[in-house]
């Protein structure tokens, strides 16, 4: 599924510093029985942002009206556990177009790539500083640049470079996904095929 | 040039090479299950385009399906849908699939294996995090999402940048009561979580050499659990023993063939690894899960290790404690447990029933315990009943389920209930994995058996005869 281009994101910043954040938090399986991808964001953070009778976590840092904006902030190790695409499809459903992190799980960040959600891994130091920015004032914009490679703490000038390789790159400013390259290889592949038995 | 076991399959599936990008890698098997493709399906009609190589893909039902009464229809009408779908996508694009109520269902880890789709040497991926399981066979194995899932059905590749290569050694004998079970969780004890993010794990030495096919798929399978994309066994004489004559296994002079090929995998004397690490079999204990994520193991006997003595962040420690309701310092033996799950693609297989029999036989289900003894697929189910282990779990008071993923995600109705205590044998403590609000301890089949015979965490060797006295 094709997404909207991302070059430059300016935007306030959702903190959330936890550790190893896992996809079954981001989305319970039980909300996977869906037949198509609609209506993720509604639960996304499902246990963590309401009571089991459906009322609002009032202290859980999404229900909190201060903190919004298209960023997520998380702690070290977000996005592991599970593979299931879902947990990127509530993120970007929400409204979430960048996750920020000082580690990733290596599905999630795959699957953040395809789905148009930038990963946005940064060092533990500048990941405090981010952190300490928004505590300061919730308002705390960043810029998420692509084509630059950085991220900035406007209210402060620091900025970090981060690391995406060419080709996904490519794709994420232009709104292309794999699937595209992939058929236009296809004769190839089937070549491939060929010489590969079952 | 030197190449790693790993080296060897993912060199000898790569389509192309993308300067600074991925590789776009051939898949040999892509195997299917309902929760995650009907959005791929949907990708592919919306493209117009069909399943490349159906030949190559298997459907089967398994995350989301009942443990009980699966001749009936599906009660919850989400799930009922989401397996019509995948019946249907299968019958349009001409894929093998094995719902429910068929001989060969099952969950998708453990089927593969048993009919033949897991052989050495071959590419294989599903969308789920614990197809690393396959790679007991020398197979790079590993999961995707489902917008790869729509990529292998329509063009038989993904896009993916080559891992890093780590080895994992570990030689001597086990200790007694150390399932395949305590050495993943021991090695994730001591990797964390993320301790392998990054790397494709070969795992080398005697404890792997001389572990079953079992044992290995579920030491492969828990790859994932520290972050690894998947893990791997040089395949040998046992491996091939477990494949031969099995249905979609090659046959005849492309057996001869294969096996050619077969036994020119495994690691160069002198190829490199980006990481290796090396563990001595006795440093490992039977080991319990005290926390919410799988590193959080330490053997059985111990206490709780205090939050300063911890890597990682303090708070996130506590908050997990928190979520256990115990409490740093506390011995983990004697703690009340309610449910117990035997099951999963990480302990789903007779082997595990096996173990789990040899504790309970002649004993009694613990009266506060609910069990649910749910095997990993129908063949599974047939030879609990062959050998005789149904009427050793029948007369300690069990009964057995049907196969499926049941309590290890809780999507169907085996939800264990908030604040109650589970000992699983599957591969995920999570906050609410096994139902909102639920704490589970991961263990071995021989700890789970344990705890469901005695209705408290304890120690198996206690429950052991001494036969090397």
């Amino acid at each position: 599924m094709a997404y909207d281009k991302f070059s430059i994101l300016k935007s306030s910043a959702v903190p959330m510093p936890i550790e190893n954040v896992d996809t079954d938090q981001i989305i319970p399986a039980r909300f996977l029985k869906a037949t198509e991808r609609k209506g993720f964001g509604d639960n996304l953070f499902r246990d963590w942002r309401y009571n089991s009778d459906g009322t609002p976590k009032e202290h859980f840092v999404l229900n909190n009206p201060i903190y919004s904006g298209k960023i997520l902030v998380g702690g070290k190790n977000f996005g592991s556990g599970s593979s299931r695409e879902h947990a990127a499809w509530a993120v970007y459903d929400y409204g979430f177009r960048c996750v920020v992190s000082s580690f990733f799980a290596d599905i999630f960040r795959n699957n953040c790539l395809n789905v148009g959600v930038l990963p946005v891994q940064v060092t533990p130091e500048f990941l405090d500083q981010i952190f300490k920015a928004i505590e300061a004032d919730p308002n705390t914009e960043l810029e998420v640049n692509l084509p630059e490679q950085t991220i900035t703490i406007l209210a402060t000038g620091e900025k970090e470079s981060f690391d995406i390789n060419d080709y996904k790159k490519g794709n994420m400013l232009n709104g292309f996904d794999d699937i595209d390259y992939l058929l236009n290889i296809k004769e190839g592949i089937q070549t491939f095929a060929e010489n590969t038995p079952l | 040039m030197s190449k790693t076991l790993f080296d060897k399959v993912w060199d000898s599936h790569v389509v192309q090479h993308i300067d600074n990008g991925p590789d776009v890698l051939f898949i040999d098997r892509h195997l299917v299950h309902e929760v995650t493709s009907p959005v791929a399906f949907l990708g592919l009609k919306n493209r117009g385009i069909k399943v490349l190589y159906p030949e190559r893909t298997f459907a089967t039902a398994d995350h989301n399906t009942p443990t009980i009464n699966q001749h009936l229809p599906v009660q919850d009408p989400l799930s009922a849908n989401q397996l019509k779908a995948l019946e249907e996508n299968a019958t349009a694009y001409n894929i093998p699939y094995w719902g429910l109520g068929h001989k060969k269902n099952g969950i998708v880890h453990v089927i593969g294996p048993e009919n033949g789709i897991t052989v050495p040497g071959a590419t294989i991926v599903c969308g789920d995090s614990h197809t690393s399981t396959h790679g007991a066979f020398g197979a790079i194995a590993f999961g995707i999402g489902t917008s790869e899932v729509e990529m292998v059905l329509s063009t038989q590749c993904i896009m993916q940048p080559k891992p890093k290569k780590m080895r994992i050694n570990i030689n001597g004998g086990l200790n007694k009561a150390v399932t395949p079970k305590d050495v993943a969780l021991f090695i994730i004890s001591k990797l964390t979580t993320s301790g392998a993010t990054g790397y494709f794990v070969e795992y080398a030495g005697d404890v792997f050499k001389n572990m079953s096919m079992e044992g290995r798929m579920t030491v492969c399978n828990l790859s994932i659990e520290m972050g690894a994309r998947g893990g791997m066994i040089a395949p040998d004489e046992k491996t091939f023993e477990y494949i031969k004559g099995r249905e979609y296994t090659p046959k005849g002079a492309d057996w001869d063939k294969a096996m050619e090929y077969w036994k020119t995998l495994y690691s160069d004397s002198d190829a490199v690894f980006d990481k290796e690490l090396t563990f001595t079999a006795n440093e490992i204990e039977p080991m319990i899960t005290y926390g919410t994520n799988p590193g959080m193991g330490m053997g059985i006997k111990n206490d709780i290790p205090l939050a300063e003595a911890v890597e990682g962040g303090v708070a996130t420690y506590k908050k997990s404690l928190e979520y256990m309701a115990f409490h740093e310092g506390e011995a983990m033996i004697g703690k009340p447990i309610d449910f117990v799950f035997l099951g999963s693609c990480t302990n789903g297989r007779i082997e595990d029933f096996r173990a789990f029999a040899s504790i309970v036989k002649g004993r009694k289900k613990a009266d506060n315990v609910t069990a649910w003894l749910v095997p990993g697929s129908h063949q599974v189910e047939e030879a609990i009943k062959e050998e005789g282990i149904l009427d050793i779990l029948q007369d300690a008071g069990f009964e057995l389920r049907e196969p499926g993923c049941s309590a290890c995600l809780a999507m169907n109705d085996d939800k264990v209930p908030a604040g109650k205590y589970a000992v699983s044998t599957s591969n995920r403590n999570f906050e609410g994995r096994q139902g909102p609000g639920a704490r589970t301890l991961l263990a071995s089949p021989l700890v789970a058996a344990a705890a469901a015979v005695t209705g408290k965490v304890t120690d198996p060797r206690e429950l052991m005869e001494e036969i090397y006295a």
